[in-house]
C-alpha cells in the first residue's frame, strides 16, 4: 500500500517536470520512477513513513516561524559582514537536543544550519557542536526556543 | 496591476541578487574556513528565496511556478546538508575553528 502510494506520488512528480508524452519518454519516466522505487524499498526509507505524516500535520506553523527567524538571523549576518571591521565573536556552542526521533534531530539540526551565523557541526551522542558567527545568534540557540518547536512537532 | 507585480518582482529580485552578492562578499572576507560557510547560508536562503519569488511574479504558467517552488526546497533541504558534510568533513579532518570566546554548553 505505501509502495503503491510512493509510486503514485513519483509517477505524478515526473510528469509534472517532463511534460513530454511521447513513447519514448514515457518510458525513460518509468524506468527512472521503478529505479527509484527499488533503491528507496533497498533503503528502508518506506518503514518510516508514519513519522514523516505527523510531522507533516504540524509543520506549517513551524515554517513560518522558521523562514521569519531565517529572514532575522540573514540581515545581521548580512550587516556583520558589510561592517568595515568586522565584529566576530565566534563560538562553539553544545547543545543537548529533546528531540526522541532521529527524524526529529535532524530537522533541528538542518533548521540551525539553514539559519545564517549558526552551523552544526556534529551530531553525536545527544549532543550538537554547532560553530555560531556572533554571539546574538548564539544566544538564540541557547534560549531553546527553536528546540522547544522542533521538539513540539514530533508530537507524542 | 501588473505594473504594481513588476515592480514587486523586480524588487524581490534586485534585493535576493544583493544578498547574493554579500553572500560572495563574505566568503572573501571571513577569516576562517567556519565561517566562510555561514556566508554560504546568506545565498540559501534568503538570495535563492527573493530570486525565486521575484521569478515566480513573472510567471502566468503554474506549470513553472510549480517547478520554480520545487527548486526552491530542493535548495532549502540540500544546502544545509551539503553545508554540514563540509563542516563535519572539516571537523573529522582534525581542523578546529579558531574562536573568539570560550565554548559553552547549553542545557536545552
Amino acid at each position: 500500500m505505501r509502495i503503491l502510494a510512493f509510486l503514485t506520488s513519483l509517477v505524478a512528480l515526473w510528469l509534472l517536470l517532463s511534460g513530454f508524452f511521447t513513447p519514448l519518454q514515457l518510458s525513460f519516466g518509468a524506468m527512472s520512477c521503478a529505479f527509484t522505487l527499488w533503491l528507496t524499498v533497498r533503503l528502508g526509507l518506506l518503514r518510516h513513513d508514519y513519522l514523516r505524516l505527523r510531522v507533516s500535520v504540524r509543520s506549517p506553523g513551524y515554517v513560518v516561524w522558521l523562514a521569519w527567524e531565517i529572514v532575522k538571523s540573514n540581515l545581521h549576518v548580512a550587516r556583520v559582514i558589510l561592517s568595515p571591521r568586522m565584529p566576530l565573536q565566534r563560538q562553539v556552542v553544545r547543545l543537548h537536543p529533546t528531540q526522541r526521533s532521529g527524524l526529529g534531530i535532524a530537522i533541528y539540526a538542518n533548521s540551525i544550519t539553514l539559519t545564517p551565523g549558526t552551523l552544526t557541526m556534529d551530531a553525536d551522542d545527544g549532543v550538537l557542536e554547532v560553530h555560531a558567527l556572533t554571539t546574538p545568534v548564539a544566544d538564540d540557540l541557547r534560549s531553546g526556543e527553536m528546540d522547544r518547536r522542533v521538539t513540539r512537532l514530533e508530537g507524542n | 496591476m501588473s505594473n504594481v507585480l513588476d515592480i514587486l518582482s523586480w524588487a524581490a529580485i534586485v534585493g535576493g541578487s544583493f544578498f547574493a552578492l554579500v553572500g560572495g562578499i563574505g566568503l572573501l572576507r571571513l577569516p576562517d574556513f567556519f565561517s566562510r560557510v555561514h556566508a554560504v547560508g546568506i545565498q540559501d536562503t534568503l538570495a535563492t528565496g527573493l530570486i525565486i519569488f521575484g521569478l515566480l511574479l513573472q510567471t502566468d504558467e503554474w506549470l513553472v511556478a510549480v517547478k520554480l517552488g520545487l527548486v526552491f526546497i530542493v535548495v532549502l533541504f540540500t544546502g544545509p546538508t551539503a553545508t554540514h558534510a563540509l563542516a563535519r568533513a572539516a571537523l573529522h579532518a582534525g581542523f578546529r575553528p579558531p574562536l573568539d570566546s570560550e565554548t559553552k554548553t547549553s542545557n536545552n
